[in-house]
Protein backbone atom coordinates (compact mmCIF):
# COMPACT_ATOMS: atom_id res chain seq x y z
CA UNK A 1 0.00 0.00 0.00
CA UNK A 2 1.79 2.95 -1.22
CA UNK A 3 1.42 6.24 1.67
CA UNK A 4 3.25 8.89 -0.61
CA UNK A 5 2.34 8.92 -4.51
CA UNK A 6 3.94 10.84 -7.35
CA UNK A 7 2.06 10.45 -10.36
CA UNK A 8 3.69 11.44 -13.90
CA UNK A 9 4.83 14.58 -12.42
CA UNK A 10 6.12 17.61 -14.55
CA UNK A 11 7.42 20.85 -13.36
CA UNK A 12 8.54 24.01 -15.51
CA UNK A 13 9.67 27.65 -14.42
CA UNK A 14 8.01 29.26 -17.54
CA UNK A 15 9.40 27.97 -20.46
CA UNK A 16 12.22 25.72 -19.05
CA UNK A 17 11.30 22.13 -17.47
CA UNK A 18 13.33 21.20 -14.38
CA UNK A 19 11.97 17.98 -13.83
CA UNK A 20 9.55 15.36 -15.94
CA UNK A 21 7.86 12.42 -16.04
CA UNK A 22 8.78 11.59 -12.45
CA UNK A 23 6.84 8.61 -10.70
CA UNK A 24 7.15 7.49 -7.21
CA UNK A 25 5.46 5.30 -4.74
CA UNK A 26 6.63 5.43 -1.04
CA UNK A 27 6.08 2.85 1.95
CA UNK A 28 4.98 4.23 5.40
CA UNK A 29 8.13 4.31 7.38
CA UNK A 30 10.70 4.71 4.46
CA UNK A 31 13.88 6.65 4.20
CA UNK A 32 14.23 7.84 0.83
CA UNK A 33 17.30 9.50 0.03
CA UNK A 34 17.34 12.22 -3.20
CA UNK A 35 20.98 12.42 -4.76
CA UNK A 36 21.89 14.45 -7.97
CA UNK A 37 23.89 17.15 -9.22
CA UNK A 38 23.43 20.47 -8.48
CA UNK A 39 19.89 22.32 -10.16
CA UNK A 40 18.81 18.62 -11.40
CA UNK A 41 15.62 19.67 -9.53
CA UNK A 42 15.83 17.40 -6.37
CA UNK A 43 14.93 20.58 -4.67
CA UNK A 44 12.44 21.44 -6.53
CA UNK A 45 11.15 18.19 -6.02
CA UNK A 46 11.32 18.49 -2.09
CA UNK A 47 9.38 21.36 -2.95
CA UNK A 48 6.72 19.50 -4.20
CA UNK A 49 6.35 17.08 -1.96
CA UNK A 50 5.80 19.95 0.36
CA UNK A 51 3.42 21.94 -1.68
CA UNK A 52 5.32 24.95 -1.36
CA UNK A 53 5.15 24.53 -5.74
CA UNK A 54 2.46 22.95 -7.67
CA UNK A 55 3.35 20.69 -10.26
CA UNK A 56 2.63 22.11 -13.85
CA UNK A 57 1.33 18.26 -14.65
CA UNK A 58 0.39 15.28 -12.10
CA UNK A 59 -0.02 15.43 -8.55
CA UNK A 60 1.22 14.14 -5.29
CA UNK A 61 -0.81 12.79 -2.62
CA UNK A 62 -0.17 12.15 0.71
CA UNK A 63 -2.01 8.75 2.30
CA UNK A 64 -4.58 9.59 -0.57
CA UNK A 65 -5.58 12.75 0.84
CA UNK A 66 -5.93 14.97 -1.51
CA UNK A 67 -3.22 17.29 -3.06
CA UNK A 68 -2.44 19.63 -1.14
CA UNK A 69 -2.70 23.29 -2.41
CA UNK A 70 -0.01 24.70 0.00
CA UNK A 71 2.35 23.74 3.44
CA UNK A 72 0.28 22.07 6.08
CA UNK A 73 0.24 20.24 9.05
CA UNK A 74 0.73 16.96 6.96
CA UNK A 75 4.23 17.89 6.25
CA UNK A 76 7.31 18.59 8.39
CA UNK A 77 10.57 20.32 7.15
CA UNK A 78 14.01 21.00 7.87
CA UNK A 79 16.13 23.58 5.79
CA UNK A 80 19.57 23.90 5.61
CA UNK A 81 19.42 27.12 7.14
CA UNK A 82 16.66 29.65 8.99
CA UNK A 83 15.07 26.22 10.18
CA UNK A 84 13.87 27.50 13.52
CA UNK A 85 12.93 31.01 14.79
CA UNK A 86 15.62 33.36 15.76
CA UNK A 87 13.15 35.16 18.03
CA UNK A 88 11.96 32.49 19.82
CA UNK A 89 14.29 30.30 22.63
CA UNK A 90 14.81 26.57 22.55
CA UNK A 91 12.48 26.10 24.16
CA UNK A 92 9.61 28.00 23.07
CA UNK A 93 10.46 27.02 19.44
CA UNK A 94 9.18 23.07 20.13
CA UNK A 95 6.11 24.99 21.76
CA UNK A 96 5.88 26.73 18.29
CA UNK A 97 5.08 23.54 17.00
CA UNK A 98 1.83 22.72 18.73
CA UNK A 99 1.03 26.23 19.74
CA UNK A 100 1.28 27.53 15.91
CA UNK A 101 -2.17 25.87 14.91
CA UNK A 102 -3.94 27.75 17.22
CA UNK A 103 -5.83 31.13 16.54
CA UNK A 104 -3.29 33.18 18.80
CA UNK A 105 -0.02 31.26 17.81
CA UNK A 106 0.14 29.98 21.58
CA UNK A 107 -0.96 28.32 24.40
CA UNK A 108 -2.19 30.05 27.57
CA UNK A 109 -2.69 28.53 31.14
CA UNK A 110 -2.71 24.92 32.44
CA UNK A 111 -1.92 24.10 28.64
CA UNK A 112 0.55 26.19 28.26
CA UNK A 113 2.84 24.34 31.03
CA UNK A 114 1.73 20.91 29.48
CA UNK A 115 3.08 21.93 26.29
CA UNK A 116 6.40 23.14 27.99
CA UNK A 117 6.52 20.08 30.02
CA UNK A 118 6.15 18.04 26.57
CA UNK A 119 9.15 20.68 24.77
CA UNK A 120 11.15 19.79 27.41
CA UNK A 121 11.06 16.11 26.97
CA UNK A 122 11.63 16.48 23.11
CA UNK A 123 14.95 18.59 24.26
CA UNK A 124 16.13 16.00 26.49
CA UNK A 125 15.69 13.39 23.60
CA UNK A 126 17.17 16.22 21.15
CA UNK A 127 20.23 16.91 24.05
CA UNK A 128 19.16 20.42 24.35
CA UNK A 129 17.54 20.69 27.22
CA UNK A 130 20.43 22.79 29.06
CA UNK A 131 19.82 25.66 26.64
CA UNK A 132 16.14 25.73 26.63
CA UNK A 133 16.16 29.37 27.67
CA UNK A 134 18.82 30.15 24.92
CA UNK A 135 18.16 31.91 21.75
CA UNK A 136 18.90 29.81 18.62
CA UNK A 137 21.71 32.27 17.58
CA UNK A 138 23.55 31.38 20.55
CA UNK A 139 23.74 27.62 19.38
CA UNK A 140 26.13 25.62 17.26
CA UNK A 141 24.84 24.87 13.77
CA UNK A 142 24.54 20.97 15.07
CA UNK A 143 22.71 22.15 17.90
CA UNK A 144 20.47 24.34 16.02
CA UNK A 145 19.32 21.26 13.11
CA UNK A 146 18.98 19.46 16.15
CA UNK A 147 16.56 21.77 17.48
CA UNK A 148 14.87 22.34 13.81
CA UNK A 149 14.11 18.47 13.48
CA UNK A 150 12.94 18.60 17.32
CA UNK A 151 10.60 21.36 16.48
CA UNK A 152 9.28 20.08 13.00
CA UNK A 153 8.78 16.64 14.63
CA UNK A 154 6.56 18.41 17.64
CA UNK A 155 3.60 19.03 15.15
CA UNK A 156 3.66 15.62 14.38
CA UNK A 157 3.47 15.47 10.86
CA UNK A 158 3.02 12.72 8.15
CA UNK A 159 5.96 12.95 6.19
CA UNK A 160 9.45 14.73 7.12
CA UNK A 161 10.94 16.93 4.45
CA UNK A 162 15.10 16.86 4.83
CA UNK A 163 16.38 19.85 2.33
CA UNK A 164 20.03 19.52 2.85
CA UNK A 165 20.16 19.14 6.76
CA UNK A 166 23.29 18.39 7.68
CA UNK A 167 25.11 20.52 4.34
CA UNK A 168 26.46 23.09 6.01
CA UNK A 169 27.94 21.10 9.07
CA UNK A 170 31.11 19.86 9.79
CA UNK A 171 32.30 16.55 9.52
CA UNK A 172 32.24 15.09 13.36
CA UNK A 173 29.15 16.85 14.18
CA UNK A 174 27.52 15.33 10.92
CA UNK A 175 28.23 12.06 11.91
CA UNK A 176 26.48 12.56 15.42
CA UNK A 177 23.66 13.77 13.41
CA UNK A 178 23.56 10.77 11.65
CA UNK A 179 23.25 8.48 14.79
CA UNK A 180 20.60 11.17 16.34
CA UNK A 181 18.78 10.67 12.61
CA UNK A 182 18.84 7.05 12.59
CA UNK A 183 17.91 6.49 17.03
CA UNK A 184 14.93 9.04 16.07
CA UNK A 185 13.60 7.06 13.55
CA UNK A 186 13.98 4.29 15.33
CA UNK A 187 11.57 5.25 18.05
CA UNK A 188 9.25 7.14 15.88
CA UNK A 189 9.47 5.39 12.23
CA UNK A 190 8.15 8.18 10.05
CA UNK A 191 8.17 8.31 6.51
CA UNK A 192 11.66 10.86 5.86
CA UNK A 193 12.66 12.56 2.48
CA UNK A 194 15.92 13.73 2.48
CA UNK A 195 17.66 15.37 -0.11
CA UNK A 196 21.63 15.80 -0.04
CA UNK A 197 24.56 16.04 -2.04
CA UNK A 198 26.59 13.26 0.19
CA UNK A 199 26.23 10.28 -1.26
CA UNK A 200 27.57 7.78 1.33
CA UNK A 201 25.07 10.14 3.83
CA UNK A 202 22.71 8.94 1.18
CA UNK A 203 23.39 5.39 1.42
CA UNK A 204 23.98 4.77 5.53
CA UNK A 205 20.39 6.97 6.17
CA UNK A 206 18.18 5.73 3.33
CA UNK A 207 16.54 2.84 2.91
CA UNK A 208 15.87 4.13 -0.59
CA UNK A 209 18.63 6.54 -2.91
CA UNK A 210 16.76 7.84 -5.69
CA UNK A 211 19.23 9.76 -8.04
CA UNK A 212 17.97 13.04 -10.29
CA UNK A 213 19.28 13.29 -13.12
CA UNK A 214 18.53 14.19 -17.18
CA UNK A 215 17.93 11.34 -19.42
CA UNK A 216 17.81 13.34 -22.35
CA UNK A 217 20.58 16.49 -23.53
CA UNK A 218 19.69 18.99 -26.23
CA UNK A 219 23.80 19.66 -26.85
CA UNK A 220 22.52 23.22 -28.23
CA UNK A 221 19.93 24.45 -25.57
CA UNK A 222 21.22 22.67 -22.04
CA UNK A 223 17.59 23.62 -20.15
CA UNK A 224 15.56 22.10 -23.11
CA UNK A 225 14.88 18.82 -21.16
CA UNK A 226 13.93 18.46 -17.51
CA UNK A 227 15.34 15.68 -15.13
CA UNK A 228 13.64 12.45 -13.88
CA UNK A 229 14.34 9.64 -11.30
CA UNK A 230 17.18 7.49 -13.21
CA UNK A 231 17.61 5.23 -10.45
CA UNK A 232 16.18 4.14 -7.61
CA UNK A 233 18.36 2.10 -5.28
CA UNK A 234 18.15 -0.24 -2.44
CA UNK A 235 20.12 1.08 0.54
CA UNK A 236 19.12 -1.11 2.93
CA UNK A 237 22.11 -3.42 4.51
CA UNK A 238 25.20 -0.87 3.23
CA UNK A 239 23.64 -0.86 -0.36
CA UNK A 240 24.16 -4.67 -0.80
CA UNK A 241 20.36 -5.86 -1.45
CA UNK A 242 19.03 -9.52 -1.40
CA UNK A 243 21.21 -9.79 2.32
CA UNK A 244 17.54 -10.86 4.26
CA UNK A 245 16.10 -13.83 3.14
CA UNK A 246 12.29 -13.01 2.89
CA UNK A 247 11.33 -16.46 1.79
CA UNK A 248 11.54 -19.84 3.26
CA UNK A 249 14.72 -21.50 1.73
CA UNK A 250 14.64 -25.16 3.90
CA UNK A 251 18.36 -25.63 2.94
CA UNK A 252 19.23 -24.96 5.74
CA UNK A 253 17.00 -26.78 8.08
CA UNK A 254 18.37 -29.48 10.21
CA UNK A 255 16.43 -32.47 8.81
CA UNK B 1 52.51 48.56 10.70
CA UNK B 2 48.90 49.60 8.92
CA UNK B 3 46.72 52.17 9.78
CA UNK B 4 43.63 49.84 9.66
CA UNK B 5 45.32 47.93 12.41
CA UNK B 6 45.83 50.30 15.05
CA UNK B 7 43.71 50.51 17.69
CA UNK B 8 43.09 53.63 20.12
CA UNK B 9 43.80 52.41 23.98
CA UNK B 10 40.99 52.86 26.71
CA UNK B 11 42.32 56.38 27.36
CA UNK B 12 43.35 57.83 24.19
CA UNK B 13 39.59 56.27 22.64
CA UNK B 14 38.10 58.68 25.38
CA UNK B 15 40.29 61.55 23.95
CA UNK B 16 39.17 60.62 20.61
CA UNK B 17 35.58 60.73 21.48
CA UNK B 18 35.73 64.01 23.43
CA UNK B 19 38.20 65.58 21.04
CA UNK B 20 36.18 67.11 18.20
CA UNK B 21 33.48 68.27 20.94
CA UNK B 22 36.57 70.27 22.87
CA UNK B 23 37.42 71.76 19.15
CA UNK B 24 34.50 73.07 18.11
CA UNK B 25 34.10 74.33 21.42
CA UNK B 26 37.17 75.99 21.40
CA UNK B 27 36.32 77.03 17.51
CA UNK B 28 33.66 78.62 19.20
CA UNK B 29 35.23 80.33 21.41
CA UNK B 30 38.11 81.84 19.95
CA UNK B 31 35.48 83.03 17.38
CA UNK B 32 33.52 85.01 20.20
CA UNK B 33 36.21 86.40 21.95
CA UNK B 34 37.90 88.16 18.62
CA UNK B 35 34.36 89.68 17.81
CA UNK B 36 33.59 90.56 21.45
CA UNK B 37 37.68 92.11 21.59
CA UNK B 38 36.43 94.28 17.95
CA UNK B 39 32.92 95.39 19.49
CA UNK B 40 31.59 94.38 23.00
CA UNK B 41 28.07 94.57 21.72
CA UNK B 42 28.64 91.83 19.49
CA UNK B 43 25.82 89.94 19.48
CA UNK B 44 26.51 87.22 16.51
CA UNK B 45 28.47 84.90 18.68
CA UNK B 46 27.92 85.46 22.67
CA UNK B 47 30.77 84.48 25.22
CA UNK B 48 30.24 80.54 26.26
CA UNK B 49 29.54 82.34 29.37
CA UNK B 50 27.13 84.13 28.64
CA UNK B 51 25.00 81.30 27.17
CA UNK B 52 25.45 79.17 29.97
CA UNK B 53 24.55 82.19 32.21
CA UNK B 54 21.44 82.55 29.60
CA UNK B 55 20.55 78.72 29.73
CA UNK B 56 20.36 79.01 33.53
CA UNK B 57 17.82 82.15 33.41
CA UNK B 58 15.88 80.40 30.78
CA UNK B 59 15.60 77.05 33.07
CA UNK B 60 14.89 78.57 36.44
CA UNK B 61 13.06 82.04 36.27
CA UNK B 62 9.33 82.16 35.17
CA UNK B 63 8.24 84.69 32.59
CA UNK B 64 7.72 88.07 33.56
CA UNK B 65 4.00 88.03 32.66
CA UNK B 66 2.63 85.11 33.22
CA UNK B 67 5.42 83.39 35.46
CA UNK B 68 5.53 80.26 34.13
CA UNK B 69 9.00 79.11 32.98
CA UNK B 70 8.55 78.78 29.22
CA UNK B 71 11.71 77.00 28.57
CA UNK B 72 10.02 73.65 30.45
CA UNK B 73 6.30 74.63 28.36
CA UNK B 74 7.85 74.48 25.30
CA UNK B 75 9.93 71.78 25.44
CA UNK B 76 7.08 69.94 26.86
CA UNK B 77 4.52 70.92 24.21
CA UNK B 78 7.13 69.91 21.48
CA UNK B 79 8.00 66.63 22.88
CA UNK B 80 4.55 65.78 22.89
CA UNK B 81 3.63 66.68 19.13
CA UNK B 82 6.77 64.63 18.40
CA UNK B 83 5.74 61.92 20.75
CA UNK B 84 1.82 61.36 19.18
CA UNK B 85 3.15 62.23 15.84
CA UNK B 86 6.08 59.25 15.51
CA UNK B 87 3.62 56.83 17.50
CA UNK B 88 1.07 57.33 15.09
CA UNK B 89 3.23 57.05 12.61
CA UNK B 90 4.96 53.51 14.20
CA UNK B 91 1.65 52.27 14.57
CA UNK B 92 0.29 52.73 11.37
CA UNK B 93 3.61 52.43 9.55
CA UNK B 94 4.47 48.94 11.44
CA UNK B 95 0.75 47.86 10.04
CA UNK B 96 1.06 48.45 6.69
CA UNK B 97 4.27 47.09 6.17
CA UNK B 98 3.42 43.96 7.82
CA UNK B 99 0.50 43.92 5.27
CA UNK B 100 2.24 44.67 2.11
CA UNK B 101 5.45 42.60 2.92
CA UNK B 102 3.06 39.21 3.59
CA UNK B 103 0.07 39.70 1.39
CA UNK B 104 0.88 39.80 -2.45
CA UNK B 105 -2.12 40.98 -3.08
CA UNK B 106 -1.64 44.28 -0.41
CA UNK B 107 1.58 44.59 -1.99
CA UNK B 108 0.30 44.90 -5.91
CA UNK B 109 -2.27 47.59 -4.04
CA UNK B 110 -0.15 49.65 -2.09
CA UNK B 111 3.57 49.33 -2.64
CA UNK B 112 3.56 51.46 -6.12
CA UNK B 113 1.28 54.09 -4.35
CA UNK B 114 3.29 54.54 -1.03
CA UNK B 115 6.49 54.73 -3.31
CA UNK B 116 4.76 57.56 -4.98
CA UNK B 117 3.85 59.20 -2.26
CA UNK B 118 6.55 59.39 -0.43
CA UNK B 119 7.93 61.39 -3.38
CA UNK B 120 5.66 64.40 -2.38
CA UNK B 121 8.28 66.89 -0.42
CA UNK B 122 5.79 67.40 3.68
CA UNK B 123 7.09 70.64 3.56
CA UNK B 124 4.64 71.47 0.59
CA UNK B 125 1.68 70.00 1.51
CA UNK B 126 2.06 72.44 5.01
CA UNK B 127 0.49 75.33 3.91
CA UNK B 128 -3.04 72.56 2.73
CA UNK B 129 -2.84 71.24 6.46
CA UNK B 130 -3.14 74.35 8.03
CA UNK B 131 -5.64 75.31 5.42
CA UNK B 132 -7.28 71.69 6.29
CA UNK B 133 -6.62 71.45 9.98
CA UNK B 134 -5.99 74.83 11.54
CA UNK B 135 -3.80 75.97 13.23
CA UNK B 136 -3.79 73.95 16.07
CA UNK B 137 -2.31 70.94 16.94
CA UNK B 138 -3.25 68.73 14.48
CA UNK B 139 -1.64 70.18 11.53
CA UNK B 140 1.35 69.84 13.23
CA UNK B 141 1.22 66.32 14.31
CA UNK B 142 -0.27 65.61 10.65
CA UNK B 143 2.84 67.15 9.39
CA UNK B 144 4.93 64.80 11.60
CA UNK B 145 2.69 62.18 10.42
CA UNK B 146 2.65 62.55 6.99
CA UNK B 147 6.58 63.53 6.89
CA UNK B 148 7.77 60.09 8.24
CA UNK B 149 5.11 57.86 7.40
CA UNK B 150 6.27 56.63 4.02
CA UNK B 151 9.70 55.78 4.48
CA UNK B 152 8.81 54.16 7.86
CA UNK B 153 6.35 52.28 5.31
CA UNK B 154 8.95 51.47 2.54
CA UNK B 155 11.40 50.47 5.08
CA UNK B 156 9.43 48.30 7.54
CA UNK B 157 6.95 46.23 4.30
CA UNK B 158 10.61 45.52 2.65
CA UNK B 159 12.19 44.17 6.32
CA UNK B 160 8.83 41.92 5.97
CA UNK B 161 9.96 40.92 2.68
CA UNK B 162 13.45 39.89 4.06
CA UNK B 163 11.78 37.34 6.82
CA UNK B 164 13.54 34.39 5.22
CA UNK B 165 11.00 32.16 2.76
CA UNK B 166 12.28 29.52 4.59
CA UNK B 167 10.83 30.77 7.87
CA UNK B 168 7.72 31.26 6.53
CA UNK B 169 7.29 27.96 4.97
CA UNK B 170 8.19 26.29 8.33
CA UNK B 171 4.92 28.17 10.22
CA UNK B 172 2.97 27.16 7.48
CA UNK B 173 4.14 23.00 7.92
CA UNK B 174 3.72 24.22 11.71
CA UNK B 175 0.14 24.72 10.80
CA UNK B 176 -0.22 28.49 11.16
CA UNK B 177 -2.48 30.09 9.78
CA UNK B 178 -1.63 33.79 7.54
CA UNK B 179 -2.71 36.09 11.38
CA UNK B 180 -0.48 33.83 12.67
CA UNK B 181 2.37 34.02 10.77
CA UNK B 182 1.71 37.89 10.75
CA UNK B 183 1.72 38.05 14.93
CA UNK B 184 4.11 35.02 15.85
CA UNK B 185 6.76 34.78 13.09
CA UNK B 186 6.60 38.69 10.87
CA UNK B 187 5.70 41.23 13.86
CA UNK B 188 8.84 40.00 16.30
CA UNK B 189 11.11 39.76 13.34
CA UNK B 190 10.27 43.14 12.48
CA UNK B 191 10.21 45.55 15.76
CA UNK B 192 13.93 45.72 16.41
CA UNK B 193 14.03 46.60 12.90
CA UNK B 194 10.69 49.32 13.83
CA UNK B 195 12.76 51.14 16.69
CA UNK B 196 15.64 51.42 14.25
CA UNK B 197 13.47 53.15 11.59
CA UNK B 198 11.76 55.18 13.99
CA UNK B 199 15.44 56.16 15.60
CA UNK B 200 16.35 57.11 11.89
CA UNK B 201 12.59 59.28 11.07
CA UNK B 202 13.87 61.48 14.13
CA UNK B 203 15.66 63.33 12.17
CA UNK B 204 13.01 64.80 9.59
CA UNK B 205 10.70 64.52 12.68
CA UNK B 206 12.24 67.41 14.34
CA UNK B 207 12.69 69.17 11.20
CA UNK B 208 9.11 68.74 10.36
CA UNK B 209 7.68 69.67 14.28
CA UNK B 210 10.05 73.04 13.96
CA UNK B 211 8.75 73.81 10.58
CA UNK B 212 5.85 73.89 11.81
CA UNK B 213 6.51 75.77 15.13
CA UNK B 214 8.06 77.67 12.94
CA UNK B 215 5.51 79.27 10.96
CA UNK B 216 1.85 79.53 13.38
CA UNK B 217 2.47 78.38 17.02
CA UNK B 218 2.79 79.90 19.89
CA UNK B 219 4.59 77.32 22.39
CA UNK B 220 7.11 75.02 21.43
CA UNK B 221 10.76 75.48 20.93
CA UNK B 222 11.10 75.79 17.21
CA UNK B 223 8.71 78.72 17.65
CA UNK B 224 10.99 79.94 20.41
CA UNK B 225 13.98 79.74 18.43
CA UNK B 226 11.92 82.14 15.72
CA UNK B 227 10.48 84.20 17.61
CA UNK B 228 13.68 85.45 19.55
CA UNK B 229 15.62 85.58 16.20
CA UNK B 230 14.01 88.88 15.85
CA UNK B 231 15.68 90.24 18.67
CA UNK B 232 19.40 88.75 17.23
CA UNK B 233 18.98 86.50 21.09
CA UNK B 234 21.61 84.11 20.06
CA UNK B 235 22.67 83.06 23.38
CA UNK B 236 19.09 82.36 23.51
CA UNK B 237 19.09 79.79 20.27
CA UNK B 238 22.32 78.26 20.95
CA UNK B 239 20.49 77.01 24.36
CA UNK B 240 17.43 76.37 22.68
CA UNK B 241 19.44 74.31 19.61
CA UNK B 242 21.63 72.79 22.28
CA UNK B 243 18.94 71.34 24.46
CA UNK B 244 17.08 70.08 21.27
CA UNK B 245 20.52 68.39 19.98
CA UNK B 246 20.42 66.89 23.90
CA UNK B 247 16.75 65.45 23.36
CA UNK B 248 17.19 64.13 20.02
CA UNK B 249 20.28 62.10 21.55
CA UNK B 250 18.91 60.82 24.74
CA UNK B 251 15.36 59.80 22.64
CA UNK B 252 17.83 58.21 20.47
CA UNK B 253 19.70 56.55 23.33
CA UNK B 254 16.44 55.33 25.14
CA UNK B 255 14.98 53.72 21.78
CA UNK B 256 18.55 51.95 21.54
CA UNK B 257 18.44 50.62 25.12
CA UNK B 258 15.16 49.89 24.29
CA UNK B 259 15.77 47.54 21.31
CA UNK B 260 18.69 45.84 23.33
CA UNK B 261 16.32 45.28 26.29
CA UNK B 262 13.63 43.60 24.75
CA UNK B 263 15.11 42.19 21.71
CA UNK B 264 18.66 40.36 22.86
CA UNK B 265 18.68 37.87 20.05
CA UNK B 266 18.70 40.84 17.27
CA UNK B 267 21.94 42.05 19.10
CA UNK B 268 23.78 42.18 15.73
CA UNK B 269 23.41 45.23 13.43
CA UNK B 270 21.73 47.28 16.29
Amino acid sequence: MSFVTVEDVFQSYGQRPIIERVNLSVDEGEFISIVGASGCGKSTFLRLLLAQERPTRGQVTIADAPPAKEPGLDRGVVFQRYSVFPHLTVRENVVAGESFRRPWGRFFGQERKEAQARADETLVRCGLNHVADNYPATLSGGMQQRLAIGQALAARPRILLLDEPFGALDPGTRLSMHDFLTELRAEIGMTIFMVTHDLEEAFKLGDRVLVFDKTRWDPHDQDRYGATITYDFDARNGGIPFQTLEEETHVLQAH
Amino acid sequence: MRLINIKPSRPLAVVLTLLPFALVFLAYAIGSEVRLAANPQDKLLPAPGKVFDTAIRLISEGDRRTGRILFWHDTWASLKRLGIGISISAFVGLLFGLLIGLLPVARRLLAQFVAVLSMIPPLALLPILFIVFGLGELSKVVLIVIGTLPFLIRDLSQRVLEVPEELLVKAQTLGASSWVIAIRVALPQVMPRLIQSVRLSLGPAWLFLIAAEAIASDLGLGYRIFLVRRYLAMDVILTYVIWITILAFLIDWALRRISRRFFPWAEEGL
